[in-house]
């Protein structure tokens, strides 16, 4: 018994388990999401499901996990530079595409904003609250930067980035065929705009050049978000 | 792999430092992806190079936002008595942004002769 909770505290100190979990979490969520073709299927959403699962019964903190997970989520930054390759790949396209990026850009940018502060206020959110809501569909590190610069809730703003990034993965592709979209330049563009590397992620798994697009939405997204938001709030 | 992996860790680097170096509003990453994409321009060779390592990562992504996904679990007590309107704030924002951003794609695309794509 000594023996087993010496292990435990051993086990729950170092990296090597979180490590373990959040890949082998990921690998059952892929498999699961690989072969059901429900929308709800999301890896990121299911891998959360059973990680926050383990951390809940074994009472562990998620600074603690955070602490061994750390190593995943450091490939971010390398997986950011990666996207300059499907980018350089589709450099012809992209050139015949100015005008429409550009048009769908600031369509999408300006609706995000608008509407997530829109429907907030009149669902009866004020304060910083509502200004943390804003920039949620850029990239966590500039939609954080943004929330301080407008007098939001960074740590908040993180949460609402990420719930972002999951619902619109899940609700992307049955809602652009709902619609008929086929165009997968503009169907990838768009979801990176509105969903940043989450949707980038998804749009990848679902099609090269949408997870191309996609990532250029999230990009330009991303800079976007940066000048607009502190306009925006500027003229209130 | 190794190589490929060194590299874009030094385009990171790079980028890092001159983001915060000169202060600039834009993450690091994303300089490290600009800077990587105009030497792909230059050296299309790099490519090959690159080419495995980034399809591993850019196919399996969805991995690497899991550690922050968690933590959405564990700060969900941050929504405070406004949880339900914020989901459906960013339930119907998301949407309707998904939306407004492919209706004027394809709209400037008609317009603009861009429509076919190959």
């Amino acid at each position: 018994m000594n023996n087993a909770a010496a292990l435990w505290s051993y086990l729950a100190q170092e990296p090597l388990l979180w490590l373990t979990l959040t890949l082998v979490a990921y690998l059952a969520a892929d498999a699961i999401s690989g072969r059901s073709r429900h929308p709800l299927a999301n890896p990121v959403l299911i891998s959360v499901i059973l990680i926050g699962a383990v951390l809940l019964v074994t009472g562990i903190p998620y600074a603690r996990y955070f602490e061994g997970a750390q190593f995943v989520h450091f490939m971010l930054g390398p997986a950011t530079v990666s996207l300059a390759m499907p980018l350089h790949a589709n450099l012809g396209r992209l050139r015949r595409t100015f005008l429409p990026m550009l048009a769908a850009l600031f369509a999408g940018s300006l609706t995000a904003i608008g509407a997530a502060v829109g429907v907030a206020w009149a669902l009866g959110v004020r304060g910083e609250t509502l200004l943390s809501i804003a920039p949620k569909s850029a990239t966590a590190p500039v939609a954080i930067g943004v929330a301080e610069q407008i007098g939001g809730l960074p740590s908040l703003t993180a949460v609402l980035v990420i719930l972002t990034g999951v619902i619109g993965a899940v609700i992307a592709t049955p809602l652009l065929n709902a619609c008929g979209f086929t165009d997968w330049r503009a169907r990838g563009f768009a979801v990176g705009i509105a969903a940043h590397g989450i949707g980038t992620a998804h749009a990848f798994r679902v099609n090269s050049t949408a997870g191309a697009f996609a990532g250029i939405g999230m990009g330009l997204n991303a800079m976007l978000t940066a000048v607009l938001a502190p306009l925006l709030f500027s003229l209130f | 792999m190794i190589r490929a992996l060194a590299i874009l860790l030094a385009f990171q680097l790079g980028g890092e430092t001159l983001a915060r170096g000169l202060g600039l509003p834009v993450p690091g990453p994303v300089i490290g992806l600009a800077a990587l994409f105009l030497t792909l321009t230059l050296r299309p060779r790099l490519r090959e190079t690159m080419q495995a390592t980034t399809d591993t990562i850019l196919g399996n992504l969805s991995l690497l936002f899991v550690p922050a996904g968690v933590g959405v679990i564990a700060h969900l007590d941050t929504f405070g008595r406004n949880g339900p309107a914020l989901i459906a704030a960013l339930t119907v924002s998301t949407g309707a942004a998904i939306l407004a951003g492919v209706i004027a794609f394809r709209a400037v695309a008609r317009l603009t002769g861009a429509d076919a794509d190959e």
